[in-house]
């Protein structure tokens, strides 16, 4: 097998190199969260802990709140997607029902459309609906586009579970609802858990759909995007690498712990 | 030569000193073997004894450490696999789910450039009754099927030696009945060199001219299937090919045509000529089947061995013979296999019985018993076979 | 992530038919259909008729009545089809590059690393790790990398490597360039996925049958991670096409890079334009659902929900 690749090491440094041009603009921005910036952080002006001690000192605190709300949407539109979506997950793998390849349809047209699309057509409505554009708006769109990717996500894993648990579980003396709770929901958390995750970092980094109806709310991302022609303050920097730190321990924790946890098993099979 | 034109016949394959380690452990420790050609070649053993490796060593698909491999006297050590007149039918078979069954018959043909490939493909695929099949997917075949595709897709291209990596093992009892002979019909009527790799003893014996039982790397013995069964050399094939009950004891006595030695108290006649060791402490043993079992002590006959009394601690009727378990007292158990001549099990379960063999059944191994005297304590058999058996399992559960 | 949503695209499909029927199937259905059909269905068809609205008589800029003006299409195609095509073509160049970029990193993680399980997964977490920071600010690191004053362009410009007065933020390069960059995982992922369960047996039966690596890797190795290459190609595409922040004036865009989704943009945020916002969105929808429709059909991998 080792001849099926383009030479021993060649595969390996170009992996390592792609890998790291990956890497440049995570560090580019990590590396000016550091940056002694006046107002715009475009010249390195020298290293600083200020804005990681400081973050929301900079515009009367603009960024932190901007930062807040995302955090508020990102969490409200994952539980409302993750609830709507995992319910359609059970129900197709589970049943059998009329339309539903229009169903499969319908879950894979937001998926194929693109952003601008998805958010010029929800402005449109709520604009020939009168409806004022603001946090709800925001979180309604998110919800939106988040069901889908929650329904991939958690069939998958239910798709993984074998029928027969639950049937032992009603054989079992169960009833639906506790055959649900005690059975179906613990095997599919971690399904769940995982489409929650990536809901929350869709709606947390969406930019294209919540420019078109958010009114005058500002998320992190569209904080970002007024803000790029004066220049961005470092604190944003701060925030977004603090996010990134948070999110990559999440990721590695769970995946060293997965593979720590094969190992057990391997040595015991 | 290689990848040039068809094989008019099959070549001979000669492994030279080989050895093939992997990090952390070696497969093969020295590896010498001739394959004439036109022969059906099987290397026999349990999993992890080294003859898969020997197997992708000869398609080129691995490297080996050290040594030459030479197929019709010409040196391919340092050939890639594609470049090599050998073909493999593998183990999963490998047929690519890409292409119909023409298709995949037609690969090899189409890469080196052969022409009217398809209508080759045609004839490989009749020669395996499979022609009607030749427009479907691999998928929408049965597992039979496919196996007897993945052949013709090897022997198509007329290789000068066609690799068999236990083709067999995923096909149920039926079926592996019908495809070993279609391989042996197959092999009389192209007259390829066949090198077929199998933990199954008997499909190994049923199928080849020559078997080289395989250990821990090394050959143990070489032989035809009967050479190996009547005469294993070592406590290894005694117990890998069949079950044996094996002896251990000194000497005791010589004539011109035998060896007399002590089993338990009593002297076991063994001839000269079916012992590999004649002097000293020995192993010798008998199969299963050729004893017989007594419920009186029987008269002394030159002619046959007695070992008793026993217990009989287990019966198990099997259909075609019953197998009893005899506890002999400073012996262990032996296992006696007695045709089901008459209804039903002769003895039951707690008889005192003597057991009998002719003289000229047993046999005396090469294994130098001083060293492990330990393993040779018959019922350790059914024991390794059950353990060889479950590690087997165990890697076909990984695997899959 | 979670990008891993992407990965179970190409997951085995599941064939065994569900078996019940039950009112319970419409219950855990219908709030989630229902809020689809609202919010994704409604909408469109509310952008479809806007695309088809007039200026109202009396109002003043941004007020428009219904109407059924198909002209709005002919006008925002005569004014806007530099912008389509370029979209399109900045979209595929960048689907293409990305393609080439992460075909053999995909292979390398899905492949050659399958002994050791933890790098393979560590690996993957780089791969993913773009996703983690800002899609706003990794842009706006690169304009600041590639802008006149940067290190990288004046090391350039001294080698000659740069006409001095050239620039790379502002200019096509760039805009495909931030393109590519921003949708590799959306291609590494999927081709991860298919290469990762792609049955190396296969390649020793081709190597096997007189096929040599480059044969094998033709004939073998790329029909069978086709899956991964139609969802791979698609999940670039699709947003590249209708990307509006790289191309934009503030981030790595200049006057002559404007793609459809900038034009959407001004046209419904700025110019209050709204039909002509909406006719180019249905446009831009329309040829894309054309193009995966045909390209699906064509590749004959038609799982991908």
């Amino acid at each position: 097998m080792t001849r099926l690749s383009l030479g021993k090491w060649l595969l390996p440094v170009y992996s390592a190199l792609a890998l790291l041009f990956l890497m440049i603009p995570i560090a580019y921005t990590f590396v000016f969260s550091f940056n002694d910036s006046l107002k715009s952080n475009i010249t390195w002006r020298g290293f600083t802990l200020d804005k990681w001690l400081n973050v929301c000192a900079v515009q009367n605190g603009a960024v932190c709140e901007a930062f807040g709300n995302s955090l508020l949407i990102g969490a409200v539109s994952t539980v409302l997607a993750t609830t709507l979506g995992t319910m359609i997950a059970i129900a197709l793998v589970r049943y059998r029902f009329k339309f539903r390849a229009g169903t499969s349809l319908l879950l894979f047209l937001p998926m194929a459309t693109p952003e601008v699309v998805l958010g010029a057509g929800l402005a449109a409505q709520f604009l020939s609906l009168g409806v004022p554009k603001d946090m709800l708006t925001i979180i309604l769109a998110h919800t939106m586009f988040c069901i889908s990717f929650v329904v991939v996500t958690v069939k998958a894993r239910v798709a993984g579970l074998d029928p027969a648990l639950e049937e032992a579980g009603r054989d079992l003396y169960g009833s639906p609802a506790q055959v649900f709770a005690r059975i179906t929901f613990p095997l599919l958390l971690p399904g769940i858990l995982a489409a929650a995750l990536l809901s929350f970092a869709l709606s947390f980094d969406d930019f294209i759909i919540t420019n078109f109806n958010s009114g005058a709310v500002t998320t992190f991302p569209k904080y970002i995007y007024i803000s790029a022609s004066r220049g961005i303050p470092a604190e944003a920097n701060v925030i977004a690498s603090a996010v990134f730190i948070l999110a990559l321990v999440i990721v590695v924790t769970a995946q060293v712990s997965a593979a720590a946890r094969a190992k057990r098993q391997a040595r015991l099979g | 030569m290689a990848t040039g034109a068809f094989a008019d016949r099959g070549a001979d394959l000669e492994l030279v000193g080989i050895q093939k380690r992997f990090p952390g452990f070696t497969a093969i420790e020295h590896l010498d073997l001739v394959i004439p050609a036109g022969s059906f070649f099987a290397l026999l053993g349990p999993s992890g004894c080294g003859k898969t490796t020997t197997l992708r060593l000869v398609a080129g698909l691995e490297d080996p450490t050290d040594g030459r491999i030479l197929i019709g006297g010409q040196d391919v050590t340092t050939q890639k696999a594609y470049q090599r007149p050998v073909n493999t039918v593998f183990q999963s078979y490998a047929l690519f789910p890409h292409m119909t069954v023409l298709e995949n018959v037609a690969f090899g043909l189409r890469r080196r450039k052969i022409t009217d490939a398809v209508a080759k493909a045609h004839e490989a695929l009749r020669l395996v009754e499979l022609d009607h099949l030749a427009a479907r997917k691999p998928v929408q075949l049965s597992g039979g099927q496919q196996q007897r595709v993945a052949l013709a897709r090897a022997i198509v291209n007329r290789p000068a030696l066609l690799l068999l990596d236990e083709p067999l093992g995923a096909l149920d009892l039926k079926l592996r009945r019908q495809m070993q002979l279609e391989l042996k019909n197959i092999q009389e009527e192209v007259g390829l060199t066949f090198l077929h790799v199998t933990h199954d003893q008997e499909e190994a014996m049923t199928m080849a001219d020559t078997v080289a039982v395989m250990n821990k790397g090394m050959i143990e013995q070489m032989g035809s299937p009967e050479l190996l069964y009547e005469l294993p050399r070592t406590a290894f094939v005694a117990n890998f090919l069949g079950q044996s009950n094996l002896f251990t004891g000194p000497v005791v006595g010589e004539t011109s045509t035998s060896i007399a030695v002590d089993v338990a108290g009593r002297s076991i006649v063994v001839p000269k000529a079916r012992s590999h060791r004649h002097g000293g402490d020995v192993t010798i043993g008998v199969r299963p089947e050729k004893l017989s079992l007594h419920r009186d002590l029987p008269a002394p006959d030159s002619a046959s061995n007695v070992l008793g009394p026993g217990r009989v601690t287990d019966v198990s009727f099997t259909g075609v013979s019953t197998q009893y378990l005899v506890a002999v007292p400073g012996l262990g158990t032996l296992v006696v296999f007695e045709q089901n001549r008459s209804a039903g099990p002769i003895e039951g379960e707690g008889d005192e019985v003597w057991v009998t063999w002719n003289v000229e059944h047993g046999f005396g191994l090469d294994d130098d018993p001083a060293a492990q005297t330990e393993k040779f304590v018959a019922d350790t058999t059914t024991q390794s076979l059950a353990a060889q058996r479950r590690a087997d399992l165990l890697t076909e559960l990984e695997e899959a | 992530m979670a990008f891993a949503a992407f990965a179970s695209t190409a997951a085995p499909p599941t064939d065994a038919p569900p078996r019940r029927r039950s009112p319970v199937a419409l219950l855990l259905l219908l709030p989630g259909i229902l809020y689809l059909v609202l919010f994704f269905l409604a909408p469109l068809v509310s952008l479809v008729l806007t695309s088809l609205q007039a200026p109202s008589e009396f109002g003043d800029i941004g007020q428009y009545s219904y109407a059924f003006r198909w002209e709005n299409y002919v006008v925002v195609i005569e004014q806007y089809w530099p912008h389509i095509l370029r979209s399109f073509g900045y979209a595929l160049t960048a689907t293409v590059l990305a393609l080439l970029f992460s075909y053999p990193l995909a292979y390398f993680i899905g492949v050659t690393t399958r002994r050791w399980p933890l790098l393979q997964s560590l690996m993957l977490v780089l791969v993913i790790a773009p996703f983690f920071i800002s899609f706003l600010l990794r842009t706006l690191a690169w304009k600041q990398i590639l802008s006149d004053e940067s290190f990288l362009v004046t090391s350039l410009k001294a080698v000659s490597l740069l006409a001095p007065d050239a620039h790379l933020t502002g200019t096509a390069f760039s805009v495909i360039f931030g393109l590519t960059y921003n949708f590799i995982p959306f291609m590494t992922l999927p081709l991860y996925t298919t290469l990762e369960r792609l049955d190396l047996r296969y390649l020793e039966a081709g190597n096997d049958l007189y096929a040599s690596p480059v044969q094998v890797f033709r004939k073998v190795t790329i029909p069978l991670s086709m899956p991964g290459i139609v969802a791979g190609t698609l999940l670039t595409f699709i947003p590249a096409a209708g990307d509006y922040i790289n191309a934009s004036r503030d981030f790595l865009g200049g006057a002559d890079t404007q793609m459809i989704g900038n034009v959407i943009e001004a046209n419904f945020l700025v110019l209050l334009n709204y039909p002509a916002a909406a006719a180019l969105s249905i446009i831009l929808m329309t040829v894309i659902l054309v193009i995966v429709g045909v390209y699906v059909k064509r590749s004959g991998t038609e799982e991908l929900l």
